[in-house]
């Protein structure tokens, strides 16, 4: 077990979480992070399906690594995370049918993250098997941190509710509170996203430009 | 070995294309009949959801039987084309749609619930990435919605694809389709705040305007076709 977590290893996973952070330090990822963070629920989804998703499909490119050809890498980098997905949305249909339905549109974004190519580029093509699935996991968790803390700040002041359960009480409203229509809309994913890469930043003087 | 060379990477392509394309026809063709039957399974869940009947962790086939006592296929002037068990359930609604009028088979799902008799319509359209589509039921007047059900297939999360929720769906009950004259109008889907004078209106979804658009433009046409059906009815709106 010592040899499976080295701090080579160590760094892989925890450096997505902040420092490399896919969405916030790499910028990858950002589409899906606008289009499912309205509400917390479908961002814990997206999460958790992207980390799965991301960590075996390194595992796989990572042990086609040496017989790829240099030219078409993309392509087959492509195939394996389509074919990946394909193949779990089938099973999904057929045995969880409650679950792909609550899935749908989910899964077909996962083919289009693009924090998947990256780190299939980036790291797969060059690294071993375990650490390349330790790398996917890492990712996989640092991109569902940011869309849960985005999701968080857009449901709350959004619909007033999180994970569906109401927050704000009615006395609130009775009062003349307003839910923030702006919050449900895409831009201000993207308003807390840089506020978030804001703080980050200034935490992290090195990352400055 | 020179990955590199052109023989080598026309080799690797063919020959990963088709363990692809081999591996997910035989994932496809082996799961084809579990997956049509939860497709089976799930729109008669659909069809009760409609009707508020749960029926999570339950055997829904039973709970169907139990609670669909007719299905019925209409024409568009109202006359009974047949009532044999399960030809309304196998009509393709989409087909249905591009035929003209007086040629489509309409399936109408009669339902007893507590004693009382509900009509269940199926309802299709558009949203604004893909098909939306649901189901709705109504009062033994042909009026008065009792419950609804609505589903999409790739709506914006959170936006759009709220018109599956519970809130969303609930501002239908009770709403009538009918006016004083007992003439066709539908229900609108506007903007929290709009109103229109000769329709009964629920409110839309704040950053889901096409598929809320897609909702009412769905109803409109697709109780539209029900009109000499619902003429039948006996009791008017209340607006």
């Amino acid at each position: 077990m010592a040899k499976l977590f080295s701090e080579k290893t160590k760094q892989v996973f925890l450096g997505p979480l902040s420092k490399n952070n896919p969405i916030a330090v790499q910028v990858l990822g950002i589409c899906s992070a606008l289009a499912v963070s309205a509400n917390l629920k479908p961002a814990l989804v997206m999460g958790i399906s992207v980390t799965v998703i991301v960590a075996f499909s390194n595992v796989i490119i990572s042990l086609l690594r040496n017989t790829i050809p240099n030219r078409i890498r993309i392509i087959v980098q492509l195939v394996v995370v389509a074919a990946l997905v394909t193949v779990v949305s089938e099973f999904l249909k057929a045995y969880a049918y409650d679950v792909s339905v609550k899935l749908s549109v989910y899964i077909g974004l996962i083919i289009t993250n693009c924090i998947l190519m990256g780190r299939l580029e980036a790291f797969a093509m060059a690294n071993k098997p375990w650490e390349s699935f330790v790398d996917g996991l890492g990712n996989g968790f640092g991109y569902a941190v940011i869309l849960i803390v985005v999701g968080f700040f857009r449901e709350l002041f959004g619909a007033g509710s999180l994970l569906g359960f109401r927050i704000i009480p009615q006395s609130f409203y009775d009062a003349g509170y307003m839910n923030n229509g702006l919050m449900m809309m895409p831009p201000m994913a993207l308003i807390i996203l840089a506020c978030i890469i804001w703080w980050h930043r200034s935490k992290n003087k090195e990352l400055q430009e | 070995m020179d990955t590199n060379k052109n023989g080598y990477t026309l080799i690797y392509a063919t020959v990963m294309v088709i363990v692809v394309a081999m591996m997910l026809a035989f994932v496809s063709g082996a799961l084809k009949s579990t997956q049509d039957k939860n497709v089976r399974l799930d729109k008669k869940k659909q069809i009760l959801s409609s009707l508020w009947i749960n029926t999570d962790g339950q055997d829904a086939d039973a709970l169907y039987k139990k609670y669909i006592v007719k299905e019925l296929v209409i024409n568009s002037k109202a006359e009974v084309l047949s009532e044999k068990p399960g030809e309304a359930f196998d009509i393709d609604i989409k087909k249905e749609l591009s035929k003209k009028l007086e040629d489509r088979r309409l399936p109408i799902y009669v339902a007893n619930v507590d004693g009382k008799t509900k009509y269940i319509i199926t309802l299709l359209g558009t949203g604004l990435w893909g098909p939306i589509w649901g189901y709705l039921a109504l009062d033994a007047d042909k009026n008065t919605i009792f419950g609804t059900y609505f589903s999409h297939a790739s709506e914006t999360p959170g936006l759009g694809a709220n018109i599956t929720e519970a809130p969303f769906q609930q501002q239908f009950v009770g709403k009538h389709i009918l006016n004083d004259k007992y003439e066709f109008v539908s229900v609108a889907v506007l903007k929290a705040g709009q109103t229109t004078k000769t329709q009964e209106k629920v409110d839309a979804i704040s950053g889901g305007t096409i598929t809320s658009k897609g909702v009412e433009k769905m109803l409109l046409t697709c109780l539209g076709q029900y009109d000499q059906f619902f003429k039948q009815t006996t009791s008017g709106g209340t607006n």
